[in-house]
């Protein structure tokens, strides 16, 4: 099992590449669906029992299915602490899940775009992640992927109430949008809240990286539809896709106003932020965070010329506690991983000029 | 929900932190309340602040609605018969359910219908699916239902050791499942 995630310690998904339209800002394009079987409770009535046969049912259905042949299952209750987190820390798993108690489970896909969650919530998470602003692919594969899950498994639905779901938030579609977007410039700007605002108004949620409660890090929110019945598919897609452009429009004259108005401040921020990166000695992953978010937002700006977007999205996600232990093959405290921080931080940003100076 | 801003922009001059006296190097404000906080904390008291104050789970939304429209729909002999109520496949109590926020089966749906239909109007401001129906359309629901009160049965009998009843259960869960794979 765990031969995976060493794998997988040696390579990022491919929502991290940096790819695909709005890429600047937009982070990934997220999709998820939630699904129960009809023949089981709901997870919170579920035995012991239950959960098992739930997991064993699903994992042996899609294991025979050529379609997701290709699917790594991963026993997510025989893993480790910071395994777990490791998964959680790319995405691919919820911290519910993997603080969860009992049998469940994950699938996931080599490029890490496709994700199935077994007993989290619901009997069944499917999600689909792809680089910059793409929903139209995304529910395209995941809109097919549940119908071969379909074609397996009976799934949970009512007439009226559609998907069923444990929680009632969800019943309808099960289907949550999410579109991660970047917006320093709005932050520094002090314009967040009024967008925030206006998004709600609309019946929008925004939350943090990584998901429900979770804060603001880095400067990354993610952008999601708040209702799921009543409206289709298509609609619930419409609804997100149409505002994301907004907040990209407003974000990019943040920006402008920054360049044009704030220019040494900016400047000097971005460069530092930069220098203590390569620099620090020991530096907390909520410091680094903090300062490659204006690392990314000055590379955009053509303010740094020696690094990539991928590289930096690639550290947001190295840098967090369990990728560190992973590559440093160790468990280490606190003091200890804000050292090897600043350490893997100082070489993955190190240019050739200062090889040179030194 | 909580929403934690970092400005990079904070005052010109170095300040110390607001809760030790370390310099500050985070500006945040916090924009969960009504009102905008500011606070000016050096790296450590940030985390400290930001870990200590996790957001409340979604959870408590959905039993603070369902409270508000029980009081004013239902008288208090209302409520407690209501709370008594019991979902004769999965046994989950309309008061558990009001507590947690999560029901326990999907029956519950249809056995909860009036009581769920004015919430999910509350939370969606619909009470009609119209988006994607399951391709193979719908399956005998009834017998699926079944399945989950037969286990439930199962596993009851068996801690009572009552093995009989245990292997007429079984033939019939075995007849369903075998009916329907």
């Amino acid at each position: 099992m765990s031969i995976m995630i060493e794998e997988m310690t040696g390579r990022c998904g491919e929502w991290l590449k940096g790819l695909g339209p709005q890429s600047d800002i937009v982070m990934s394009s997220r999709i998820r669906l939630a699904r129960n079987l009809a023949d089981y409770p709901f997870i919170r009535r579920c035995t012991d029992l239950d959960r098992a046969n739930i997991e064993s049912t699903i994992h042996g259905r899609l294991s025979k299915n050529k379609h997701f042949s290709t699917l790594t299952f991963i026993n997510v209750a025989a893993l480790n602490p910071v395994d777990r987190q490791f998964l959680v820390e790319r995405q691919l798993i919820s911290r519910e899940l993997a603080n969860a108690e009992g049998a469940r489970s994950v699938a996931i896909d080599d490029l890490e775009q496709l994700s199935l969650m077994v007993n989290e919530e619901d009997h069944l998470r499917i999600q689909v992640m792809k680089s910059g602003l793409d929903l139209e692919s995304a529910w395209e594969q995941i809109n097919e992927l549940d119908d071969e899950i379909e074609s397996q498994v009976n799934y949970a639905f009512h007439p009226e109430f559609g998907y069923l779901t444990g929680c009632p938030t969800n019943v309808g579609t099960g289907m949550r949008v999410s579109v991660m977007v970047h917006l320093p410039a709005l932050v520094i700007t002090q314009q967040i809240e009024k967008v925030f605002r206006s998004l709600q108004r609309i019946n929008l949620v925004v939350r943090g990286l990584y998901g429900e409660g979770t804060q603001a890090m880095g400067d990354f929110y993610q952008v999601s539809n708040q209702i799921t019945l009543g409206k289709s598919e298509a609609e619930l897609l419409n609804q997100v896709a149409e505002v994301v452009p907004v907040i990209i429009d407003y974000e990019r004259k943040a920006r402008e106003f920054l360049v044009n108005e704030k220019q040494n401040d900016l400047f000097d921020q971005v460069s530092r932020a930069y220098g203590t990166l390569r620099n620090a000695q020991q530096i907390s992953s909520e410091e680094t965070m903090f300062l490659l978010s204006r690392v990314r937002m000055g590379i955009n700006l053509g303010l740094i010329g020696d690094l990539k977007i991928p590289q930096v999205n690639e550290l947001f996600i190295r840098t967090q506690p369990a990728h560190l232990q992973k590559m440093r093959q160790t468990s280490l405290d606190t003091e200890k991983r804000n050292i090897e921080r600043a350490n893997y931080l100082h070489d993955r940003l190190k240019s050739d000029r200062d090889d040179l100076s030194l | 929900m909580r929403f934690i801003a970092f400005i990079v922009f904070g005052p010109p001059a170095p300040m110390k932190c607001q809760k030790c006296e370390k310099q500050a190097t985070f500006h945040i404000t916090d924009l969960t309340g009504d009102e905008l906080l500011a606070l000016h904390l050096c790296p450590d008291c940030a985390k400290t602040y930001l870990h200590t104050t996790e957001p409340a789970e979604e959870t408590p939304v959905i039993s603070g609605l369902l409270n508000k429209q029980l009081k004013l729909e239902q008288t208090a002999d209302d409520l407690r018969d209501l709370d008594a109520k019991q979902c004769p496949i999965c046994g989950i109590s309309f008061y558990e359910f009001r507590q947690a926020g999560r029901l326990g089966c999907p029956h519950d749906y249809t056995f909860f219908h009036s009581e769920l239909e004015p919430l999910l109007i509350n939370i969606h401001g619909d009470n009609q699916h119209v988006g994607k129906h399951p391709l193979r359309g719908a399956h005998d629901t009834e017998s699926q239902t079944e399945l989950i009160r037969l286990r439930r049965e199962m596993k009851e009998v068996v801690e009572r050791e009552d093995y009989e009843t245990a292997t007429q259960l079984r033939d019939r869960i075995r007849k369903i499942e075998g009916g329907s794979a």
